[in-house]
C-alpha cells in the first residue's frame, strides 16, 4: 500500500486522535492514503464511523501490541 | 475556558428522583444506539463528537435554552469539548459529564432495602448504568457481601464507615456479563468466598464451595443465609433467603424478566432447569417473601426509592415468565430470538474463573453496554 503520510496519535485520548486525523486529511490528496497508529481504545469505532461520514475509504486495521493502525484513503 | 462538569452521581440523583435532563451524546450511532443513559424524564440528541469539530451551529437549534444540558461520551475527553463550544455560543446550563459512559458504568449507589429482623441491615447496590444489582448484609459488627462488582473499594470502604468486618463474600452463579470483586474483597479482608461448585469446575483458585442447604450466619445475632440451589441460568446457579424474608435470586428471576439459559453455553439442556426452579423450587417458597435479583433490565423495575424489589408472590402474578403453562411455549421463549450476549461475555466468564487477568482498562472495556442476561 503506498502511504503518503503517517500520524502517531499514541498516547492520545479522545477527542485528539479524531482531530489530528482531520487536520491531517487536509494535507494529503483525494485518492492518497493516510496511515494513522493510536492507542486509544476507543479510536477503532470511532475513526471507523468518522471515516464513513466524512466519505473516506477506511482500508485495513491492525492491532499490533497495544497499537491500533488504521489506513484512511482519502474521499473525493 | 472551564466548563462546569456533572458527576455520575448527580445524574444517578436525577434519575432516581425524575427529574428532567437534556442528554447531549457525542459518542456514535452505533454505540448510542446499543446503550444510553436512561431517566424518565430525560431528552435526547445524539450527534458523534467528529461531526461538531468545526462548529456547533448546527444543532444550536435542536437544543434547549433554559434546561440543564449535559453532554456526554465514552469516558468525558469530547464531551468536555463539546460542552466548551456550547458555552462559547452563549448555552449557560452546560455541564460535562465527567468520566463519561465509563463513570456511568461503574457507579454503584448504595440504598438501604429494610432493617433486618435481629438488628441488622441489607443494602442494595445499584449499578445504574449497567443494571448490576449487589448486597451487603450487616449485622453485629460483621458484612456478607452478595454478587460483588469489581469496584470492590467502594464496598471495603461502605463496610469501614459502618464499622463491620466482611466476612463472607457469595457470587449466587459465575458471571457473564460483569466482572466479579468477590474474590478481591475476600482477598484483601480474609473473608470466605463462596461459590457454588458446579459452576466453578474450572476455576483456578480456592473458594469455599456452596451447596443446597448450607447455613452461613452473619454477625452473633444470626442473620441467615441460606443457599437454595436453583439452576437454571447456569448449572450452578444458587438462590439465597435472608432473614427469613428476602430471596436473593441471582440471574435466575428478574422483576420483569427471567434469566436466559445461554450464555455458559448450553441453552437446550438448562431450559428444563431453569422452569423447575421457577415452576416449582421457587413456587414451594413464601409468596411473601421479598425478591431482590442481581438485575434490572429498565428503569420501569426500579421502585420510588430506587430499590429493585418486589414480592414473590406479585412476580408470580405478573411477571410473563413465570406464567408460561405450554412447556414448549416456555422452551421457544428462552432459547430463540434471544437479546444479543452481552459485550465480551466469553472472556469475563475466563476473568470470574481466574483463567486471564486482564488489567483495569481491559476490564473496564470488557464490561462496556448493557448486561443482557434476561429474556422477556
Amino acid at each position: 500500500m503506498n502511504v503518503t503520510k503517517t500520524l502517531d496519535a499514541t498516547g492520545l485520548a479522545c477527542p485528539m486522535p479524531i482531530v489530528k486525523t482531520k487536520k491531517a486529511m487536509k494535507d494529503i490528496e483525494a485518492g492518497e492514503v493516510l496511515e494513522i497508529h493510536a492507542t486509544d481504545q476507543g479510536a477503532k469505532a470511532d475513526l471507523t464511523a468518522w471515516a464513513k461520514s466524512g466519505g473516506h475509504e477506511l482500508l485495513q486495521t491492525e492491532e499490533d501490541n497495544g497499537v491500533f493502525k488504521f489506513w484512511i484513503k482519502k474521499g473525493e | 475556558m472551564t466548563v462546569k462538569n456533572m458527576t455520575v452521581k448527580e445524574i444517578t440523583n436525577k434519575v432516581l428522583n425524575n427529574e428532567e435532563l437534556f442528554l447531549l451524546d457525542v459518542r456514535t450511532e452505533d454505540a448510542y444506539q446499543d446503550w444510553k443513559i436512561e431517566g424518565e424524564n430525560f431528552a435526547y440528541l445524539n450527534i458523534p463528537y467528529f461531526d461538531l469539530l468545526d462548529g456547533v451551529e448546527e444543532i444550536v437549534d435542536q437544543l434547549p435554552k433554559d434546561k440543564e444540558i449535559a453532554v456526554v461520551c465514552a469516558k468525558g475527553g469530547s464531551s468536555q469539548m463539546v460542552a466548551e463550544m456550547l458555552v462559547e455560543e452563549g448555552f449557560e446550563n452546560v455541564y460535562s459529564v465527567e468520566g463519561g459512559m465509563k463513570a456511568w458504568s461503574e457507579h454503584l449507589e448504595p440504598i438501604k432495602v429494610n432493617d433486618l429482623k435481629d438488628g441488622g441491615e441489607l443494602y442494595q447496590f445499584v449499578r445504574i448504568g449497567k443494571g448490576c444489582l449487589s448486597y451487603m448484609v450487616v449485622s453485629n459488627g460483621e458484612a456478607a457481601i452478595i454478587d460483588s462488582t469489581r469496584m470492590t473499594d467502594v464496598y471495603v470502604d461502605f463496610a469501614k464507615e459502618l464499622g463491620v468486618k466482611i466476612t463472607n463474600v457469595f457470587d449466587t452463579h459465575l458471571h457473564a456479563d460483569h466482572i466479579s470483586g468477590g474474590r478481591k474483597i475476600a482477598e484483601q479482608t480474609g473473608a470466605k468466598y463462596w461459590l457454588p461448585p458446579e459452576d466453578a469446575g474450572e476455576v483456578t483458585f480456592d473458594y469455599q464451595p456452596l451447596r443446597d442447604g448450607d447455613h452461613v450466619t452473619v454477625g452473633n445475632t444470626n442473620i441467615d443465609i441460606h443457599a437454595l440451589y436453583s439452576p437454571g441460568h447456569t448449572k450452578g446457579s444458587t438462590s439465597f433467603v435472608v432473614d427469613d424474608q428476602y430471596l436473593m435470586t441471582g440471574d435466575i428471576l428478574f422483576i420483569d424478566s427471567i434469566g436466559r439459559p445461554d450464555l455458559a453455553g448450553k441453552a437446550d439442556d438448562w431450559v428444563m432447569d431453569l422452569r423447575e426452579t421457577l415452576y416449582t423450587r421457587y413456587k414451594e417458597l413464601s409468596d411473601e417473601l421479598i425478591v431482590l435479583p442481581a438485575h434490572f433490565m429498565i428503569m420501569d423495575e426500579l421502585n420510588e426509592d430506587g430499590t429493585v424489589a418486589e414480592k414473590l408472590g406479585t412476580l408470580f402474578e405478573k411477571n410473563h415468565g413465570l406464567n408460561i403453562d405450554d412447556q414448549d411455549e416456555f422452551r421457544k421463549m428462552v432459547t430463540e430470538n434471544l437479546p444479543p450476549q452481552p459485550n465480551a461475555y466469553q472472556e469475563i466468564r475466563e476473568t470470574n474463573m481466574g483463567k486471564i487477568s486482564p488489567d483495569n482498562e481491559e476490564q473496564r472495556e470488557m464490561e462496556i453496554g448493557p448486561n443482557r442476561c434476561a429474556v422477556r
